[in-house]
This record gives structure tokens, C-alpha cells and sequence, in this order.
């Protein structure tokens, strides 16, 4: 089973995006803000990181550069998941090694086809 | 609630003008869709608006009642697989076989044209096909043509099936919306088009789509329809429907979608 780490600081949109992920067969990590999400990927990996971007103590684009810096390489797979919706804003998470992006509000089908897309089917 | 003989009106003049079956069982559908139409036109509600269409007989108005019937179904890079035989095989195929013409492909139903912009941008990423094929999208609705040819899609549209690479490469941001680029946008050429009339003015195709209109009509239309587009085709030319579509005996399967007419096909298997 894929895993995938959901990191936001609302409890309402990580609930959301877990039921969403454990419909498309996801095993599903949560985390509040880019610390708790290093701690996670320390310890364990997932394959798929959904990662909001304005978040306390370290926000995703400060998570997913130190991510890729230590990690290196294409793994996991980083979806930011975001209310930015500005070109300029996708392209530079795409820029820091983002491999894709969803602007909120979103549902199943555009979660499905982001993963669908970067072959992650569960 | 709109009455029966209301209902049967609609469904009737549907067919008759585009080979639509539309369910008249289905009333809440055909309220719901006849609601916008309705109100663009200044009526109050849906019953209003097919009383006048039905009592002046006004052409351009049915047309409206008609078009707000027919839901074509717009995604980008739909299917993707089919797309990417298409770049990847059927065109440089054709391309080959065209020499120094241009393949002509042509998006028939194209809705809001996310289809035919979802080749234009793989093809502008594709130097072996850049500047030799011709797009043409067509679709029966006025409204979504002005919508394809504006190239502006909501935040929720560009993230059905769009890639955020190519949405950054061709789109810039416009309102709470995306508009397409002026480069991309000015490949394709649009004409509205009735699938039931007579196709044969716009000349030949080496690649004809039509993944989601078919299984709008009725039975009878399908078949004239899938006739119509099948003589649409340049000889060696491919037929792309959509992957529940079944053309029948006269067309041979050759890819995900993809169809050759059936006498081409065993003409090239020899």
C-alpha cells in the first residue's frame, strides 16, 4: 500500500484530503506544519507528500526545499495543495522541485488525476 | 415543473435539429439545463421559455434551447494515453505520409476546446510536428465556441487533467481564472458546425476526434453521424472516439480509440 503524508495546519482540510487518499487506497500520515513533517520523513519515507504551503514554524516552500536538499533526487513525490493560485506562485513551487500542484478548494477527481498523473495510483 | 407536452417539445426539436436523445423521463435534467438558457434570453423560468419558443418559432432561440440541452464533455488531456499515441505514432505517421502538406486534424464536438489546446500544447513541445498540422475545433454551441476561442478557464477546469508545467508554460493568470496563450490559442481555427449537416464543405481530415459526443445522440444519428465523419476522412486517415464508442463493422481498431476505416485499414495490412 502507497503512503501518503498530508501536511497542513487545518484539521478540517487534512481530514478531508486523509478520507479523499484512503478512498484511492492511500495509507495516510498527518502533520501540522514542515517541522513535523521532517520528523516524519525521517523516520519514515512516504511516496507521496501533499503539502500546503502557508503553515506556523515552517511553511511548505521552506519544507520542501530542505526536503530535496537532504533527500536529493525525486523522491517522495511533493503535490503542494494550496489557496495560492498565482502562475508566479506555481511556478516557483514547481521551480523548488514541487511535481505538482492543486489549488485549494479541490475534491477526489483532482486529487486522483494530480496522482493518476505522476503515477501514483495506490 | 415543466408539463409533459412541454417536455416532449424539447426532446423532440433536440433530435430533429441535432440527433440529441434526451430522456424525457429526465425532467429535473432538462429544467436544471434549460435554467441558464432561460434567463439569458429574459424569461423567468424554463416553461416561459419553451412556451415562446414553441409559439413564435423563432430559429435563433431554439438554437438556444438546443444548445443548452447539449452538455459536451471538455477536459484537458482526457484520456492521455490516447493523446500521446496520437503525438507520438498517428501524427508523425501522417505527417510522413502528407510530405510537405499540412495534416489536417479536426476536433468535431469540441465543447470548450480543451481537446484540441491539449494537442496544440503537446505539439508545440513536439519539433519532429511543429508547423505541420492544421487544428480545427468545432462544436454546435455558439456559446462554448466563444468560451474556446477566448481560451479562459476556471481554476477548477485547468486542474481536471492539466499538467502545472504545462499550465505555468501556457497560461497566465486572468481574474480568478487562466488564459491561454496568445501562441497556443492562434493554432487552432473554429467554425460552429451541426454533426447532422452535411460535412463535406470543410474539405478532408487525416484526423477526425470525436470522443464525446456520441453517445449524446440517438441511435439513428450515431449512425449518420459516424457515416458523415468517416467520409470526412482523407484516405489513410484515422477516426479517434471515445473509448466506450463502438463504431462497428466499418471501422477497424488500430489504437486506444483510434479507428481506421475498415477498407483503408486492410488496404495497408496488404
Amino acid at each position: 500500500m502507497k503512503t501518503c503524508l498530508v501536511v497542513d495546519d487545518s484539521r478540517v482540510i487534512r481530514k478531508v484530503s486523509r478520507r479523499i487518499l484512503e478512498d484511492l487506497g492511500f495509507e495516510v500520515a498527518e502533520a501540522g506544519d514542515g517541522v513535523e513533517a521532517l520528523a516524519w520523513c525521517s523516520a519514515v519515507m512516504p511516496d507521496v507528500i501533499l503539502l500546503d504551503w502557508r503553515m506556523p514554524a515552517m511553511d511548505g516552500m521552506a519544507f520542501l526545499r530542505r526536503l530535496r536538499t537532504e533527500r536529493g533526487g525525486e523522491t517522495p513525490k511533493v503535490i503542494f495543495c494550496t489557496i495560492e493560485n498565482e502562475i508566479e506562485r506555481i511556478r516557483e513551487a514547481l521551480d523548488a522541485g514541487a511535481d505538482e500542484y492543486i489549488m485549494k478548494p479541490f475534491d477526489g477527481g483532482i486529487v486522483a488525476a494530480k496522482l493518476a498523473y505522476l503515477g501514483m495510483a495506490a | 415543473m415543466i408539463p409533459p407536452a412541454d417536455l416532449a417539445f424539447v426532446c423532440a426539436l433536440c433530435l430533429a435539429r441535432a440527433g440529441l436523445q434526451i430522456d424525457i423521463d429526465k425532467s429535473y435534467l432538462i429544467e436544471s439545463r434549460l435554467w441558464p438558457a432561460a434567463r439569458r434570453e429574459g424569461f423567468d423560468s424554463p416553461e416561459s421559455f419553451i412556451e415562446a419558443v414553441r409559439a413564435r418559432g423563432d430559429m435563433r432561440m431554439g438554437w438556444g434551447l438546443v444548445e443548452a440541452m447539449s452538455l459536451p464533455e471538455s477536459e484537458f488531456f482526457r484520456d492521455r494515453e490516447v493523446l500521446l499515441t496520437l503525438i507520438e505514432e498517428v501524427l508523425p505517421r501522417l505527417a510522413r505520409a502528407r510530405g510537405n502538406e499540412p495534416v489536417r486534424v479536426w476536433s468535431a464536438a469540441c465543447g470548450t476546446g480543451q481537446e484540441v489546446y491539449s494537442l496544440a500544447m503537446l505539439l508545440a513541445e513536439a519539433p519532429n510536428l511543429s508547423g505541420r498540422v492544421a487544428l480545427f475545433g468545432s462544436d454546435l454551441s455558439e456559446r462554448c465556441l466563444e468560451k474556446a476561442q477566448a481560451g479562459i478557464y476556471s481554476q477548477f477546469e485547468v486542474q481536471r487533467g492539466l499538467p502545472a508545467r504545462l499550465l505555468v508554460r501556457h497560461f497566465e493568470t486572468f481574474g480568478e481564472g487562466f488564459v491561454l496563450s496568445p501562441r497556443i490559442r492562434q493554432l487552432v481555427r473554429w467554425r460552429r458546425v451541426n454533426l447532422m449537416d452535411d460535412l463535406g464543405r470543410d474539405g478532408r481530415f487525416d484526423l477526425v476526434l470525436c470522443r464525446g459526443a456520441l453517445g449524446q445522440l440517438a441511435p439513428e444519428a450515431r449512425g449518420r453521424v459516424l457515416n458523415s465523419l468517416s467520409g470526412a476522412l482523407a484516405p489513410g486517415g484515422r477516426l479517434v472516439l471515445g473509448l466506450k464508442d463502438d463504431p462497428g463493422d466499418a471501422f477497424t481498431r488500430v489504437g486506444p480509440g483510434i479507428f481506421a476505416d475498415h477498407h483503408d485499414a486492410v488496404r495497408s495490412a496488404a
